[in-house]
């Protein structure tokens, strides 16, 4: 019972007080017990009448089905409720979860919210190891040379003809790169000043049936911008996904606000939403920031058909993994699809204007001279985005955020799920006695450092360990940074080992690597923790 | 400058294939500098925490037990001789007295883990791990002032290669390292480290009669002091008649509450001016460390608390019963009594022995608390629990962890089947 201890206090409370009215006529003998009666008397109507009001209530709310949404309905309240800071008033009557566990870093440079017209990419990559589950050597259809419009196909996986990868803008496919052992690494393309669209057929979204859809999208290149859990992979079209997840807003570091992405996307988010909720057998989620002072986009609060869920929470709350955990959590031989918000407005468009229109918002934010947003399409060159924009010594580009994203140079590009680019300086200097007397500040969780005292410091970052990789020593650091019923060290060591059993039964099937990589973060040990964990994931995937 | 430091260490560096010099090199660099490391992918960003800062915490939170302890063992030899029984009285010989003590220790639990640590470092061609921090900075504190250095050294030798390094190094040990170097001298060479004769310094018994025991230090000391013209050490007084040297816990196993508060006010052992091991005795330091671990997040606030509940529970269980006049002191004293605090704030709550998942955490604080003081008051043999206490719930540790994390899968199996 939550509420148990406010329960219990009055209760006493009132013991107490009637303790006292006895106590003060208790000086001569024939009136102590009278008093005592009256005491107790008064005791047993007070606590009748609260426990009566109590369970009224409680039947009230069950009645009109007002307690599904986990709020509290008794008299007495929680403990949460008495301490905890009040949740803003546009949630009232809202599903609200609220998570205690989590972490902000605050980085320097987040993106303001302009669009910067002089930012343009000209060459664009498809990258095949973006996406997991397919062979490293996937089919090409283009050769160097070929002209091709945006919505084109470009390559699809051997194991899976059926599902084609396309072309995120028109141009010139001007190089193949490739890894070790011929793994093709980007599909390069040299896009055209005006930009040309494939005329996709029009599809009449109320007539045609879950099959004809499932053929458009797959045809047409939607399913390269969704992905598939448990794994994190490329959707198995021959599965129905039990239940769909957008998360509406990011709380990684420098993450670009998505209800600034939305705007002027509104109607193809809308009508995107309609599609997906075609597609699968349950609901198609939304996650929704419930922490900010203003009310999300109306593209979010106002969707329809859709089931709506208010995050409460620190970082990772904005993360779909722990949405999905808190909503219709994944249980063995679930299937469950996820994609961000503008991949849905992608989507929308494909149905409403006929045209695979991969234009992308993208936040460049952390060391750079002028933390902006650009409007460009999917997997633009990291290079020309920030061309003139840094001006530090040893920069490091990120695809994605701090946490999770990937390490990129200046010729390669964005990656195909990321809609950030984070500069950070790297960190490759010593630090006298840095462990013991830290000359410059930096983002910890623990109080051993004078953070706590500065909450709204943004921190200029590095790259720096700040430490060496250790063993597991400390315990309990990892679940003050996740809000999921996961014991995460014992996980990874369950992964470690290779027990198969155990990683399943401890939830490795409800994680992906930036569900973790806050854990990862504070890691005291400076463990590896998104390279174990999608070792694990990759093995039990296998089995 | 640091550059040109950094240069010239680089320059130096032994190479990789002398393992041992090049391990030792690597410890003392790593120690005075943060390597120069970068993330690679996964986080870009690391938290500025990492197992140094976190081990050296303790040592800090050990602080005022270390500067309390050293004095304490001075002020207790002087006690004894009734001569300048006023706490501050006579305040640099006691002081030299304790550090005359305490230093060999310091140095010989030091030198001897940490050389161990670096030999295993080498052999198995990985960085020191800096487990052996804290445990050096424990192990002085909960032994007795009087312990002779060679045992010491045996007792620490045991701990570390059985306890720690025969199971794969820092973090890897399932007890306490600091408890099993005590254990060991308990019971190796009891007549050290029990009974009533061992707690006060620099006092020999023959046969039925008390006398001082002084070094060469001391008179070395006293040249120095005569100089000054203070007073000085000299033969030596004559121990105080009725002196027997016994602890509270010693005295409440022979004559209850009523036998303690005989020798001992409650304010004295409060404020620790009792007989002991060397750091357990100031409750207000103690608890000022573990209030500062606690804030600092370093250790766990859930082993202590339930630690503390599990005791006084069974305090009071056992003040019901009443059997015994041990089991009639009122239960809140026997927080005042004994190393309970020490044990709660600084063995119980490491990370690598205690359970690792938080419900396993109450639970193995719970039951720490509860066996510990079963052990002091009903069990004769042993005068204080929380040693073995302790090491028996580090030994079920994993046990209980197993039943959490079991119960964590179960209940995602439920999940899945309600689901289904």
């Amino acid at each position: 019972m939550k509420n148990g201890i406010s329960r219990l206090s009055t209760i006493s409370g009132l013991m107490i007080f009637s303790s006292v009215v006895y106590g003060q006529g208790a000086e001569n003998a024939s009136s102590f017990y009278t008093n005592l009666l009256i005491g107790t008397l008064g005791f047993v109507v007070i606590a009748v009448l609260l426990q009566l009001t109590d369970n009224l209530l409680l039947i009230e709310a069950k009645k009109t089905g007002a307690d599904k949404t986990g709020r509290n309905f008794s008299i007495f309240p929680t403990i949460g409720e008495i301490f905890k800071k009040r949740l803003p008033a546009r949630l009232a009557g809202e599903q609200v979860v609220r998570l205690d566990k989590g972490h902000d870093i605050l980085v320097e440079g987040e993106s303001v919210e302009t669009i910067d017209s002089k930012v343009k990419a000209n060459t664009f990559a498809v990258q095949p190891p973006n996406y997991n589950g397919i062979k490293p050597i996937p089919k090409l259809v283009v050769q160097v040379g070929d002209s091709v419009k945006a919505g084109d196909e470009l390559f699809y996986d051997k194991q899976n003809p059926d599902l084609k990868f396309v072309a995120p803008v028109s141009g010139e496919v001007i190089a193949l790169n490739r890894k070790e052992k011929r793994a093709i690494k980007e599909v390069v393309i040299l896009a055209d000043k005006k930009q040309e669209f494939r005329t996709l057929p029009s599809i009449d979204l109320e007539e045609s049936s879950r099959e004809d859809l499932m053929a458009f999208m797959m045809e047409y290149g939607a399913f390269g911008m969704i992905r598939q859990r448990p794994y994190n992979v490329v959707v198995d079209h021959t599965v129905i996904p039990s239940n769909i997840f957008i998360s509406t807003f990011d709380s990684a570091p420098l993450a670009p606000n998505l209800n600034f992405v939305i705007k002027g996307k509104e109607a193809a988010f809308a009508q995107g939403l309609k599609v997906l909720s075609k597609l699968t057998s349950g609901q198609v989620h939304l996650g929704l920031d419930g922490k900010s002072e203003n009310s999300p986009s109306p593209a979010f609060v106002e969707a329809e058909g859709v089931e709506k869920t208010y995050f409460y929470g620190a970082h990772p709350a904005g993360n779909v993994g722990i949405q999905i955990h808190h909503t219709a959590p994944i249980n063995a031989n679930d299937t469950v699809w996820t994609l961000d918000v503008q991949a849905v407005a992608t989507i929308g468009s494909m149905v409403a204007d006929s045209k695979f229109d991969a234009s992308r918002l993208v936040a460049i934010g952390g060391a750079v001279d002028n933390p902006t947003y650009a409007n460009t399409y999917i997997g633009a060159n990291i290079g020309e985005l920030l061309k003139d924009n840094v001006s530090i010594e040893k920069p490091r580009y990120i695809s994605g955020d701090v946490l999770s994203g990937e390490q990129k140079q200046t010729e390669e590009f964005l990656n195909i799920f990321d809609d950030q680019i984070s500069v950070v300086k790297e960190g490759d200097y010593y630090e006298m006695f840095g462990w013991l007397l830290p000359l410059s500040p930096r983002p910890s969780i623990s109080n051993t450092f004078p953070n706590f005292l500065f909450r709204d410091h943004k921190f200029e970052v590095d790259t720096n360990t700040h430490g060496e990789n250790r063993a597991f020593v400390v315990t309990g650091q990892y679940e003050k940074v996740l809000p999921m019923d996961i014991y995460p060290q014992h996980l990874l060591k369950s992964i470690l080992v290779n027990d198969y059993e155990r990683m399943e039964g401890l939830g490795l099937l409800e994680v992906v690597e930036e569900d973790l990589a806050l854990c990862e973060f504070v890691c005291t040990s400076k463990q590896p923790i998104q390279k174990i964990l999608r070792e694990g994931l990759n093995t039990l995937r296998e089995q | 400058m640091d550059n040109g430091l950094i240069k010239f260490l680089k320059k130096i560096e032994p190479s990789k294939d002398k393992k041992m010099l090049h391990t030792l090199f690597d410890g003392f660099f790593t120690f005075a500098f943060t390597p120069n490391e970068t993330t690679k992918n996964g986080v870009h960003l690391r938290d500025g925490m990492d197992l140094k800062r976190t081990m050296i915490h303790v040592v800090i939170a050990l602080q005022l037990c270390y500067l309390f302890g050293t004095y304490n063992i001075g002020h207790q030899h002087f006690y004894a001789l009734g001569e300048f029984t006023g706490l501050f009285d006579g305040f640099h010989l006691k002081l030299t007295h304790g550090l005359v003590k305490m230093l060999p220790i310091f140095v010989v639990a030091n030198v001897v883990g940490l050389a161990i640590e670096f030999f295993y470092a080498a052999k198995k061609g990985h960085p020191i791990e800096e487990g052996y921090i804290v445990t050096g900075a424990l192990i002085p504190l909960i032994m007795p002032p009087d312990l002779p250095l060679w045992i010491l050294a045996m007792s620490i030798v045991f701990a570390v290669i059985l306890g720690k390094e025969a199971f794969g190094g820092t973090g890897m040990n399932i007890w306490n390292i600091a408890l099993l170097a005590r254990v060991f001298v308990f019971f190796a060479y009891p007549t050290t480290i029990s009974g009533d004769d061992v707690w006060i310094s620099g006092i020999a018994k023959e046969g039925i009669t008390y006398s001082t025991e002084y070094t060469m230090v001391h008179g070395w000391l006293d040249n120095l002091f005569s100089s000054f013209g203070w007073s000085v050490f000299g033969e030596g007084g004559v121990v105080i008649d009725g002196f027997s040297g016994a602890t509270p816990l010693s005295l409440a196993v022979s004559g209850g509450w009523e036998a303690v508060t005989s020798q001992f006010t409650v304010s004295q052992m409060w404020w620790g001016l009792i007989p002991g091991s060397i750091g357990e005795t100031c409750k207000p330091f103690i608890i000022f460390g573990a209030l500062f671990l606690i804030i600092t997040g370093i250790a766990s606030w859930r082993v202590m608390l339930s630690m503390a509940i599990g005791c006084a529970v069974t305090g009071m269980l056992l003040n019901g019963w009443g059997a015994t006049e041990y089991m009639d002191i009122p239960w809140y004293y026997h927080f005042y009594m004994g190393s309970f605090l020490f044990a709660m704030a600084f063995m119980a709550t490491d990370p690598v022995t205690a359970a690792s998942t938080n419900t396993g955490k109450w639970i193995y604080g719970f039951m720490a608390g509860m066996v510990g003081l079963i052990i002091r008051v009903i069990n004769p043999a042993y005068p204080e629990g929380w040693m073995l206490a302790i090491l028996f719930m580090n030994t079920l540790a994993p046990t209980i962890d197993f039943y959490v994390l079991d119960a964590n899968m179960k209940r995602r199996a439920r999940r899945a089947q309600v689901a289904a």
